[in-house]
């Protein structure tokens, strides 16, 4: 507890009657938030499943211009963040403040990490002209004619997942301003396990678009 | 009614309105009563301006040709008058107004589980409504409300400020549900279980259900939209091998669920108001309970219905008709307990148990010709005509809008401490029941004789009938204005009243009116159930109690 700082106390928000009640409300009330982000993602994979059934051999063609490495290399990033991330969940919850800063620090690194693969993966993208709509303009060995949809979804999906991470990273940040400031123990880690809920559920989004834009 | 004690009490202890003064105080309330009635503001000003564009839709309609606009600017207003009743008033009408202000009472909590959340929904209403009504000045949008591709891609760019409007509205709108089911789950006082809840808790959690699993599909549909717009995405437009028909499942699979975010609170208000008028229990209180759950959950699987002439195939048609067929059973167990509820009972026909009984009416016509439309053979014949149109308008103005109405005169002396005139209220009340069917009643005929929908001139034929409806319109309008006036004056000038002004059992009558910063002095005493007025009226109350 000598980690702490100790004028912080947490106040129970005035229409609760304990810590635990309001804890379970926050935790629930973030459950259904998640609920709502998987619906939202929901319309996008059943975009993907109508059009991949309309025109498998486009499809087909289209996916084999993503690129395996760096989505895999994402992939393998995004896994492990989602570790480091259930970590400092952990950590937070056993009052160790030096662990909880050193693994929110490593989950915001490879949020970065994954943001500058994205990077240079669109640029690509962007280079050859594989584009949504008009600006569909390929070139290159065998790219499909009608490749603009797949495209468009796809970037649709990524980017919005995108925005995700960006957020996360805002909300990891925000995380680690409080840890610093030693305002997270045993007794309220609320924000850290409602973070750490969000960032799985990025990694799950991400576990499920992977195979189905590049593996198929 | 209030002892002279009682008004004592009220003058010395300030209650939610008087703790605090200033403006400031209110924009940045945290007081679900307070953000309540900031809603109610708000949404009966959107009902105001969406009124006004019915009325010059029904005044242009009252003979064929221009009568005193262009059609272009027709189709626009009506674009108008639709986007604005449905998302800026019809949603957020019952739960965010009343839903906020009495179910964290009825529950017995001192406030929603997420107080700074549910103001920022409420300014999330406001910047959408903002965004949306932008959409007039940057150009105007004509594709009516539903924005179907590829009309809505073809649009000028103010299809993006009303997307963006409507998006964020939607959030406004996932937030307030999400409360809501918080707030039931977790912060119930000890004594209310599940099943001691009123039904109006009940239909409002239903509700709450539908907004959050729902809504993220109209917000990425819109999404999609805009970026057919920005990006030439082409998921829905056919030119780039997308599929406009897509657009219609999502945009359905929201806004079907959607009508029953609409009617579900309203059918919560009128479990209260039917028992509190007939001093009787609730009939059946756990099959109105679960006939909520039940609409919520068949709500999602029948959006179907909306797209049987839209390229789908025989089978789906067959399927999403028989499904459709399975949602008139818990609205008729509703309809059967709430007459079985009057039964033998003593009923006063105060001006809110006239609104009752006008939903009942009305809504049995909007649900029953609903049934008409589920049936195959029949939309055929009827769809896009003012039948379709006639049966919305029953269900939302002749039903959500009549519980809407019976509730707030209901519980406007709960509010604000103090009782409107009640013959006023109830000349509002006739003119409102007369006014209505004579507008929509008038536009089954129209529609089962084959003017469609939405269309800006009609044949020689149909204008005696337009005619009556659009004086039945003016009746109407007359009707909401006067019992508007009347309850705004009740508000300064009406008489004080006590804690429980109709006698009624609920807990929310066992606070003072209007109710002190925390809803209750002390812990909430539950001595009876939400309906027992077997109890409370110690066995007086007439007939038998389920």
């Amino acid at each position: 507890m000598t980690e702490h700082s100790p004028e912080f106390k947490h106040h129970v928000g005035h229409h609760f009657t304990d810590a635990e009640q309001e804890f379970n409300a926050n935790k629930f009330g973030f459950w259904l938030f998640l609920a709502t982000e998987v619906l939202m993602f929901g319309g996008l994979f059943v975009a993907y499943a109508v059009f991949s059934n309309l025109y498998p051999e486009m499809w087909a063609a289209a996916s084999g211009h993503l690129d395996r490495i760096m989505g895999g290399s994402n992939t393998v990033v995004l896994i492990v963040s989602s570790l480091t991330m259930a970590l400092a969940v952990r950590a937070s919850q056993t009052d160790n403040r030096k662990a909880t800063i050193v693994f929110l620090v490593c989950t915001l690194a490879l949020a970065a990490t994954f943001m500058v693969i994205k990077y240079f993966e669109y640029s690509a993208k962007f280079e050859h002209g594989l584009l949504p709509g008009q600006w569909y303009t390929p070139h290159g060995p065998d790219t499909p004619a009608q490749g603009n949809l797949f495209f468009g979804l796809y970037f649709m999906t990524t980017g919005l997942h995108g925005i995700h991470v960006l957020a996360g990273m805002v909300a990891i940040s925000w995380l680690l301003r409080k840890a610093v400031k030693g305002q997270f123990s045993s007794r309220w880690y609320t924000p850290v396990e409602i973070v750490g809920l969000y960032w799985h559920l990025v990694d799950l989004v991400w576990i499920y678009l992977f195979p189905l834009y590049y593996l198929v | 009614m209030a002892s002279q004690a009682e008004t004592l009490d009220r003058i010395e202890k300030p209650n939610y309105l008087t703790v605090t003064h200033g403006l400031k105080s209110w924009l940045t309330t945290q007081d679900h009563k307070r953000i309540g009635l900031m809603y109610l503001g708000s949404v009966s000003a959107a009902f105001l301006i969406g009124g006004l564009m019915a009325l010059l839709v029904r005044l242009e309609l009252i003979a064929p040709g221009e009568t005193i606009m262009t059609s272009t600017t027709y189709n626009q207003i009506f674009t108008l008058h639709g986007i604005i009743m449905i998302f800026l008033f019809i949603i957020p009408s019952i739960p965010a107004a009343l839903g906020n202000f009495l179910m964290p009472i009825m529950v017995g909590a001192k406030d929603v589980a997420f107080p700074r959340l549910n103001l920022a929904s409420y300014y999330l209403w406001v910047a959408g409504a903002v965004f949306t009504l932008a959409a007039i000045i940057s150009g105007g949008v004509d594709t009516g409300w539903t924005f179907y591709t590829p009309q809505s891609i073809r649009q000028s760019g103010s299809i993006l400020w009303m997307g963006f409007g409507i998006f964020i509205l939607g959030f406004s709108s996932i937030f307030t549900g999400l409360n809501f089911l918080v707030t039931m789950h977790k912060l119930r006082a000890p004594g209310i279980g599940w099943f001691d809840m009123p039904l109006f808790c009940w239909a409002i959690y239903g509700t709450a259900l539908i907004q959050i699993l729902a809504t993220p599909v109209l917000a990425i549909t819109l999404l999609l939209l805009a970026s057919e717009k920005i990006f030439q995405v082409g998921v829905f437009n056919p030119a780039l091998g997308g599929d406009p028909v897509l657009f219609q499942h999502f945009f359905w699979f929201y806004s079907h669920p959607a009508v029953y975010i609409m009617i579900l609170p309203g059918m919560g208000i009128i479990s209260e108001t039917i028992t509190a008028f007939s001093r009787k229990h609730i009939f059946g209180y756990r099959f109105v309970a679960f006939s909520s759950l039940a609409i919520a959950v068949l709500g999602f699987l029948v959006w179907g219905h909306h797209m049987f002439v839209s390229a789908e195939s025989e089978f789906s048609t067959m399927i999403f008709s028989f499904l459709t067929f399975f949602v008139a059973i818990p609205s008729a167990i509703k309809i059967f307990n709430w007459t079985a509820t009057m039964y033998k009972g003593s009923i006063d026909l105060s001006t809110p148990m006239l609104y009752t009984l006008s939903f009942l009416f009305l809504f049995s016509i909007g649900g029953l010709t609903g049934v008409f439309l589920g049936a195959l053979s029949v939309d055929v014949h009827v769809h896009d005509t003012y039948f379709v149109v006639a049966h919305f308008h029953y269900v939302m103005m002749g039903g959500t809008v009549m519980a809407f109405l019976a509730g707030l005169f209901y519980w406007w002396p709960k509010m604000f401490g103090r009782m409107y005139n009640e013959s006023v209220a109830r000349v509002g009340a006739v003119l409102v029941f007369l006014g209505f069917n004579v507008t929509f009643l008038t536009q089954f005929v129209l529609g089962s004789k084959g003017m469609p929908r939405r269309y800006y001139d009609y044949l020689e034929q149909f204008q005696p009938l337009n005619q009556m409806s659009t004086f039945g319109s003016w009746i109407l309008g007359l009707g909401l204005i006067l019992s508007a006036w009347c309850l705004l004056r009740a508000v300064r000038h009406g008489k004080r009243v006590g804690a429980n002004p109709w006698g009624a059992t609920g807990i929310e009558w066992r606070t003072p009116s209007p109710p002190p910063l925390e809803n209750f002095e002390g812990e909430p005493e539950i001595p009876y159930g939400p309906y027992d007025y077997h109890v409370m009226y110690g066995g007086a109350a007439k007939g038998d109690h389920t």
